[in-house]
């Protein structure tokens, strides 16, 4: 029962991160109807650019606590992936706003190789350590154990929703990013400038994904260039499963896909009575995405659109 | 048909000397040629599936792995070390010839197209481009893993000892000796690859001009308007699939007995990105656009290794010929789309291009 | 007179909204029928339904006195139904030749052997089909536009050229909807000489329109609706007159 146990809790953990990365996949999708190739990548450019700063502040001030390194490198990395995202959809994405689909989302995939191949020159292929910043000292918790950084993945994931509720609900950007998703047009005649709108999905997409690299990078322990794509890849996959354009659906669709694949890659050898082994784990996702889309590709909390001619 | 032209002859001859004129310099170059006009091969396969249908198949290199990977359990040792009883069936080993083994590899890939199409049918734009792109994955991991609980793929460790391909009687791995000339092993399979590629235009050609490829077309304009108009979209698209696929498992073939040697590596997701750029780049749905942006891609990495030498030297290791080929697909992804989306070689605009003519006007245009 | 499209009891509901509650008409060979109504009448709505678009609740078809029940929107086409759309749905990038041409995939059959081989009887199949829409694209007016891209057409030419290719299919029945949208006077009084010539020459027509004037001049038969509902139904001078119609309508003619 402790194995179950310590599954959740690794599937909760995995899947906050996975939550944080959809919410960026489902804003951007809900206003300009574009799945951000390039996303995951710019949790990959978050989680390098906070190894960077570590580096730094740790050969500049060795006395220096380790969450306030981790906390600042973290706030630096957020300003530095926020204003790369403001420049990719300025320069990238916002010329071909009105072209045939095919093209925005050629772009994206030239962004997203871009990014990684960049990552790759500035920062060499080889995977790096992440220092352990917060106490390692797993807890306890009924036979299974869960570390500080996972428990400080778990906060600020729930704080950063929060954070998110209050912007979009109660806000005046919020009203008009939910405006601006629900009828473009008519938003900007009531005086919302898309523009302005869309730069700020796109930043917070990128704060959000930042989050996520940076605890990803504390819970696995390493960094690479080419970490993004996978996560990138199941995000959407989740987004898609809660129902894309809906935040909660981001975030239910985030935990639940979390939870899948941590139980499952567990128990898939058992399952399968040894004939598939923990590889095959990187194509739950693509498995659940094929069926979501499939059975029911509103997703579980999206609306029912019918076609009209 | 057109008629032949001085052009045309100009052309054919080209093409045919071009390998006796590029092994002086190096067979190495020939080599080059040969990898390219596989790589046309996949282009214009996947043209069928992208720029005649309009359907974004990002896993299209899962039908080059299963083509390459078919060839390589029927003309190597593999299967017979894995399966005893098999072997004590072909004393002298499993020697596929080719004659049948071009169109089990266009049979086979092509119901894996129609197959893995199916799922994807009445999805949109974005979402056919994700979920193809999963299927090449998954294709991919099975490759990588299925050396257990029966070794069929031997895994990450991939396939050798893979027949070469043989034209009555004479396998291609050795070279002719014409007395005057002689030609090596490349030059060979330069005239095997160039007459598939031949025969594969010319399909396309056929296809782009008949009433299947105007269904296709349809479907890409506008899907809606193409089921009014009586067409069956589902039969159409699943046929796109699997013609489109049907070309990747040749060119897989080739590639198996080519190379000698198959492994996941090479069926990577990098390389369906590669081939989507080709046919995009290119010109969509234009077959000299097309051939144009295979080669261009195909060549590149090897005109690079000269220039990447130094730029290596400079950066510290930082920028080798992989690399560079990469950051300049990219680049040309992005930058394409926004100063020439329809691509390199688009197909010319016939009459009035950009002005609509008068709104409501009968009279006699041009 | 045999009758086309004989609709029985049509409802369709869609969530809390009832778009069309039983709505019945007949239309008889010849005839230009109209369908018209305040907007969210259900007019699209029962234009779908016909298409195949959307599967009706409730309710029976007969297309030619045979029984017609479109199960997916392509058997449309193949039973005789052709139609135009609102927003001008024309494949864009290919020319208006070959937008015709599509339309004759239909009646047409050769397939992927002889298109790859060029047999004959596929060589003649397209010689055919080439000949046919230059004959349309001739009949609707745009002959000399024939290699153009249909993007490059005028706003009015594109409305022809659907109506060209929706002929190609050879229907029992051509079901425009609002072909007159978006047209000056002058093109108006074209489209209407053009419906007439098909009326006459090829064959029954329905018409959902807006310009209440230009279905009252061109139609036989008319139904109103009105939230779903059939409030009338008749020849257009009857319709005019009848109360209900104008108190829906509160009085406005056409745009």
């Amino acid at each position: 029962m402790d194995v179950l146990l310590q599954q959740i809790i690794n599937g909760l953990v995995l899947g906050s991160m996975y939550a944080l990365v959809a919410l960026g996949y489902t804003m951007v999708y809900g206003i300009i109807n574009l799945i951000n190739f390039a996303h995951g990548e710019v949790l990959m450019v978050g989680a390098m650019t906070s190894w960077t700063l570590i580096g730094l502040m740790q050969e500049a001030w060795p006395t220096a606590p380790g969450w306030l390194i981790l906390l600042m490198s973290l706030l630096i990395a957020c300003v530095v992936s926020g204003a790369l995202n403001y420049a990719i959809e300025k320069l990238a994405y916002r010329p071909l706003r009105n072209a045939p689909k095919l093209a925005p989302l050629i772009t994206a995939i030239g962004v997203s190789i871009l990014l990684q191949t960049l990552a790759m020159i500035i920062w060499k292929p080889n995977y790096k350590p992440y220092p352990t910043l917060l106490p390692s000292q797993p807890i306890d918790v009924a036979g299974a154990v869960i570390t500080p950084t996972q428990i400080m993945i778990l906060g600020v994931t729930a704080v950063s929703l929060a954070v998110l509720m209050w912007l979009v609900h109660g806000t005046r950007l919020g009203r008009a990013m939910r405006a601006t998703a629900e009828n473009p047009r008519v938003a900007s005649l009531m005086g919302v400038k898309p523009d302005t709108v869309i730069s700020a999905t796109f930043v917070i997409g990128a704060v959000l994904a930042t989050l996520a690299g940076v605890m990803w990078a504390s819970n696995y322990g390493t960094v690479q260039h080419a970490m993004g794509f996978l996560p990138g890849l199941k995000a959407f996959t989740a987004a898609v499963f809660g129902g894309i354009g809906n935040l909660s659906g981001a975030v239910v669709g985030g935990l639940l896909l979390g939870l899948i694949e941590s139980i499952g890659s567990g128990y898939i050898g058992d399952l399968t009575g040894g004939v598939l082994g923990s590889h095959y784990a990187d194509i739950f996702a693509f498995l659940v995405l094929i069926a979501v889309l499939t059975l029911r590709p509103s997703g579980l909390l999206g609306e029912r659109v019918a076609d009209r001619a | 048909m057109t008629r032949l032209t001085p052009r045309h002859l100009f052309w054919a001859l080209g093409l045919l000397l071009l390998p006796l004129l590029l092994q002086q310099v190096g067979n190495g170059w020939v080599r080059i040629a040969d990898v390219a006009l596989l790589y046309v091969l996949l282009a214009l396969g996947l043209n069928i599936v992208v720029g005649y249908a309009g359907l974004l198949d990002l896993g299209y290199v899962a039908f080059f792995a299963v083509g390459a990977y078919m060839f390589a359990l029927l003309s190597s040792p593999h299967l017979l070390e894995t399966f005893p009883a098999l072997a004590a069936m072909f004393p002298t080993g499993l020697h596929t010839p080719l004659w049948l083994v071009i169109p089990l590899g266009a049979l086979l890939a092509g119901l894996m197209g129609a197959l893995l199409g199916a799922p994807t049918l009445k999805l949109r734009g974005d979402y056919l481009a994700i979920v193809t792109l999963g299927f090449g994955e998954i294709i991919r991991v099975f490759m990588n893993n299925l050396d257990q609980p029966v070794n069929l793929t031997n895994g990450p460790k991939g396939l050798g000892q893979i027949d070469a391909v043989t034209v009555f009687g004479h396998p291609l791995s050795r070279k002719i000796d014409l007395g005057w000339i002689e030609l090596p092993s490349v030059t060979l399979y330069y005239y095997l690859f160039l007459a598939l590629v031949l025969v594969s235009v010319l399909i396309c050609h056929r296809l782009e001009h008949s009433r299947i490829g105007r269904a296709w077309m349809a479907i890409r304009e506008d899907e809606v308007a193409a089921k009014a108009m009586g067409i069956n979209t589902r039969n159409m698209k699943l046929l796109a699939f699997g013609m489109g696929a049907s070309f990747g498992g040749v060119s897989g073939c080739m590639f198996a007995a080519f190379q000698g040697f198959v492994s996941p590596e090479s069926f990577s997701l990098m390389e369906s990105v590669m081939i989507v750029a080709m046919v995009v780049l290119g010109g969509l749905g234009h077959l000299p656009g097309v051939i144009l942006g295979a080669v261009l891609l195909a060549a590149l990495p090897e005109v690079l290794r000269y220039v990447a030498g130094p730029l290596q030297a400079m950066t510290d290791g930082r920028l080798d010929a992989a690399i560079l080929r990469q950051l300049l697909i990219a680049l040309a992804m992005i930058g394409i789309m926004l100063w020439r989306p329809r691509g390199l070689w688009p197909a010319p605009e016939h009459g009035k291009n950009a002005q609509a003519p008068v709104a409501g006007s009968r009279s006699a245009a041009p | 007179m045999t009758s086309v499209l004989h609709v029985q009891g049509i409802s369709k509901r869609f969530g809390g909204l009832q778009a069309l509650s039983d709505v019945s008409m007949r239309i008889e060979l010849g005839q230009v029928y109209g369908l018209i109504g305040p907007n969210g009448a259900g007019k699209t709505t029962f234009f779908n339904v016909i298409t195949g678009l959307y599967t009706p609740d409730a309710g029976s078809f007969e297309l030619a006195g045979k029984p017609y029940q479109p199960t997916a929107v392509h058997t449309v086409a193949q039973a005789g139904i052709a139609r135009t759309f609102q927003n001008i749905r024309l494949f864009a990038d290919m020319s208006a030749l070959e937008n015709v041409m599509v339309g004759r995939h239909v009646r047409t059959g050769s397939g992927l052997l002889g298109a790859v081989l060029r047999t004959s009887r596929f060589q003649a199949e397209e010689r055919a089909i080439a000949e046919h829409a230059r004959e349309l694209l001739d009949y609707v007016g745009i002959g000399g536009y024939a290699d153009y891209k249909a993007r490059t057409l005028s706003y009015g030419d594109q409305r022809r050229l659907e109506i060209a290719r929706a002929l190609a299919t050879e229907p029992k029945l051509l079901a425009l909807d609002e072909p007159a949208a978006g047209m000056n006077a002058t093109e108006k009084v074209q489209l209407r000489a053009l419906i007439d010539r098909i009326r006459q020459e090829r064959c029954t027509l329905l018409l959902i329109e807006h310009d209440v004037k230009l279905v009252m001049g061109l139609c036989d038969q008319v139904t109103v609706l009105d939230y779903g509902k059939v409030i009338a139904q008749g020849t257009p001078a009857q319709v005019q007159s009848d109360a209900k119609v104008i108190e829906a309508y509160l009085g406005t003619g056409g745009h």
